[in-house]
This record gives structure tokens, sequence and C-alpha cells, in this order.
């Protein structure tokens, strides 16, 4: 039996779709099997950021409805065998045309067959939150080190802890450390004092995930980018493993230092 | 509560009324009773006179009227004719009276924790988040958000807080933004009054001069 997980915000922009595309793409890459779903009825990207957009057949509401079955809605990822599936979002519809007990159906029927599902909450705290939520077992609240973002993460949270899943983990996404370094952003540690729940990762802000969203690649398959291996390093923390937050600071490299030496860094 | 007299002596046709503060504390109120009838008592002499007691809105039960007597009665020439409390409006028991509503967790953004009474809060309140007592609301932990003490009119509570870094602090009708020289992030705790109805903020260890409760120490 596997594990439902809702990633959530409140504030919308923070990388929810980012977030679940990354981790899910991860967990299969450590040989998971992984099923996303996307709840964001109306507002579907997760299948744009997974390149997965021109392969959607069947959607959640179709599902829900009864049009086809739960299998014919799976898009499958021919980039990882027989280890990533996702479930896409109608686009014609809205949240209202779904219930949170129609989603909880549909996660409990995916649970058996996948090792984690893992589930893209639309922004905002309303029907679409309460569907996401709905057939979660655990909850992962993505923010950034900005003050609107983490008063929404705090009221999520509060949401959450009066539901079935009590408290949720924190991701902190696109922290730049350039701004950290002068102060300008608030660091890792305010945020948590503030949200006081267990801190499951940080992401530095890196461009090239906007790349990789826009050709439809998830940027953990990049080994080369910090963004990569701090997602990596998330979902290996999911699976229980005890790994520890990495360094902010980028180290400079040879050929960095080169350049600066001679006034070109 | 400072500088305010807690009874005040009025002079009628047909005798004396006492008018006795209803919000302050309930022993120092009679000490105050004490204190005055003890200045005054050569100018009371003279021949019986009634006295009426009015206690505003303030509850008393039958001891509590017996004791008053008993401090009136000391003095020969005063007869107590009446005890009265107001009947409009509904009554209020003093604050040394008010139960204390204990909780633990943090209050998050967009969560109320209301509560008739004092409050004592183990936890923080998280920017966005509010909590409203009747009578005094006692932190431990951060305060980043709003509280409201005394929140049915008792210009006499107070807000004590660990960490004080409130978005907004109201005590009774006065709102106040904290200015920039109150967030301080040293680890002293702090608790905020009105005075003169304007809010002020000071270390714990001056709450004492403030609310003028009877210290019981122990030991040497």
């Amino acid at each position: 039996m596997g594990e439902a997980i809702v990633v959530t915000s409140g504030k919308g922009g923070v990388g929810k779709t980012t977030t679940t595309a990354n981790l899910g793409t991860a967990l299969a890459m450590l040989g998971k099997k992984v099923c996303l779903v996307d709840t964001d009825i109306g507002l579907r990207n997760l299948d744009v950021v997974m390149g997965l957009e021109n392969r959607v057949i069947y959607d959640l509401i179709d599902v829900a409805e009864g049009r086809c079955r739960l299998v014919q809605a799976l898009v499958k990822d021919k980039r990882f065998e027989d280890q990533l599936y996702m479930l896409p979002a109608a686009q014609t519809k809205d949240k209202n045309d779904i219930t949170p007990e129609q989603v909880k159906a549909i996660v409990d029927e995916l649970k058996p067959d996948f090792d984690y599902v893992i589930i893209d909450c639309p922004a905002g705290i309303e029907q679409g939150f309460r569907n996401a939520v709905a057939g979660a077992d655990k909850a992962i609240v993505v923010t950034t080190p900005e003050n609107a973002a983490v008063r929404d993460a705090d009221r999520v949270i509060g949401l959450l802890e009066k539901t079935h899943i009590g408290s949720p983990k924190l991701l902190i996404n696109r922290i730049r450390p350039s701004l950290l370094k002068r102060g300008e952003i608030l660091d890792v540690d305010e945020v948590c004092q503030v949200l006081a729940i267990d801190l499951i990762g940080i992401v530095p802000d890196d461009e090239t995930v906007i790349k990789h969203a826009n050709q439809g690649e998830p940027i953990v398959m990049n080994p080369q980018s910090r963004a990569a291996i701090a997602y990596r390093n998330v979902a290996r923390r999911i699976l229980g493993e005890t790994v520890p937050l990495m360094p902010l600071e980028e180290k400079e490299g040879f050929m960095r230092k080169v350049r600066k030496l001679f006034g070109m860094g | 509560m400072s500088g305010k007299t807690l009874v005040t002596i009025k002079g009628v046709k047909d005798g004396l009324v006492f008018v006795l503060d209803d919000r302050c504390e309930w022993e120092s109120l009679l000490k105050e009773l004490e204190n005055k009838l003890d200045r005054h008592g050569r100018q009371l002499s003279g021949p019986a006179m009634q006295v009426r007691v009015k206690l505003g809105r303030r509850l008393l039960d039958d001891d509590g009227k017996e004791k008053i007597r008993d401090i009136i009665g000391r003095y020969g020439n005063l007869l107590v004719e009446s005890i009265e409390s107001d009947a409009e409006g509904p009554p209020v028991i003093p604050r040394d009276n008010l139960p204390l509503y204990r909780m633990a967790g943090i209050v998050r953004s967009g969560q109320t924790v209301e509560h008739d009474g004092h409050l004592l809060l183990l936890g923080d309140v998280n920017p966005g988040g509010t909590v409203r007592a009747t009578g005094d609301i006692y932190i431990l932990g951060a305060l980043r958000g709003i509280a409201h003490a005394g929140c049915e009119g008792d210009d006499g509570a107070i807000i004590a807080a660990s960490l004080m870094m409130p978005m907004q602090l109201r005590i009774a009708d006065v709102i106040s933004r904290p200015p920039e020289e109150w967030v301080s992030e040293d680890s002293w705790m702090e608790f905020a009054y009105l005075r003169d109805g304007v809010m002020e903020i000071d270390r714990i260890t001056q709450l004492h001069r403030f609310r003028k409760e009877a210290t019981l120490s122990k030991g040497v």
C-alpha cells in the first residue's frame, strides 16, 4: 500500500507544480513506482512541466464521472520504464465539478498499485484545496523565503493541522543565496521559527529550473543543477534516509576563479 | 490604575455615598477604603450618618458585603444603610476572580482564540493570528500577531509575552501598532498596559508596581 502526499502552499507561484514534478521524478529515479495527480482543475499544468501534454486523453473529471476507467486516464512517462505515471486534471471544468470524496476514492484506488501518490494542489484554500487534501496521508507545504508566502503557508499549516493529516513537512523553495547573505530575505531559521514544523528540504533558486520546465523535462534529471540535488535530497528524506541540508553557498569552480582573476567573472 | 482613586466619598443631603471602583483588585479596594477612613476618620466624627455604598458593576457575595460593613462599621458614627450593585448591564466579575484558561499550541495565521477570563498560551501567536480575552493575556512564547486584552472594556488588563513582536496590541478600546523601538529581540519578557489611555510596554519585573498586588514572600 503506497502513501499519498499532497504538495500545497496557499500562495501561488512558489513552486508547487515544480516540486510535485521533481519529487515524483526523483522518487521514480530511486526505483519507486510513482503516480502524480494534478488537482488544479481548470488550470492544469503539471502535464506541461512533465512534457506529457500531448499524451493526455482522459482526465480526473472523466474518471470521477465514470467516462473512463482509472487506468485509461493514467499517462505513462516513457523516460522511466514502468515507474512514473500521471493523472492529469481537466482543463475545461472547474474545482467545483468534483468533490473531496471523489478525489479520495480515486487516490485510494491508486495507492495499492503505487509506492507514492504525489498530489499537486492548486493555490488557495477553497474547494480545490479541500479536494487535494482529502485523499492525502501526508502533506508537504512549499514556501519561499518571503513574508507573503510564509503567511499563507502558516494559514495552510493551520488548516492541515485540523484535518486527518496533522502536522505537514516544510520545503523552502527558491532561496537566493546572494540575497540571503545580504539579509534581504528571510533566512531558513527565521522561517522555521515562525512555522514551527519539520523541515524536509531547502531548494536554492536556479534559473535552469525554468528552462527545464519549458522543455518539459524536470530539473532533477540534470545532475549539474543544485536545485536538482536539493530535490533528490528531499526524495531521499521521504524514503527515510538522513541527508544533511545542502550548503547554500555555491563553491567557486576553478575556471570561475581564473576568470575572476582576469576580471571577467 | 495608578493615580486613580478607588474610593470616592460624596456627601448627599441624607448622609454619605461611598462610590467604590468596580474594576480594580478586591484587596486593593479594601486597603484603599481603610486608608481613606483612617485619614478622614476625624472629619467623619459627629452625629450618626447614613452611608450608602455603591459598588458599580462589581458583583459581591455576602462575605464581601460583610467585609465592607465591617470596615465602615469600625467608625461608630457611620451606619451602612445599603450596599448597591448597578442593576443595568451584566455584572462585572473583578479581575482577580476571573477564570484562567490555559492552552498549548500555535495560533497560526487566520486563527482566533477567544476566552472569557485570563488566557495563558503556551506557544506562539503567528502573524495574522489573534488572541482575545476579557481579562489578561499571558503568552509563554512569541507574540507576532494580534492580542486584545480586556476586550469587553477592562482598561486595566495587560498583555504579557516572552517575545513581544506584535503586529498590533489592543487593550480595551485602545489599539496600538508597535513603533520600531518595541521590536527588541532581547529575551526579556515584557508586558503591555494602559497608562492614562496610552499603551506602554515594560519589562515583566515592573508589573508589580502597576498592579500593586500583595506580594507573598516566604523564607528569609
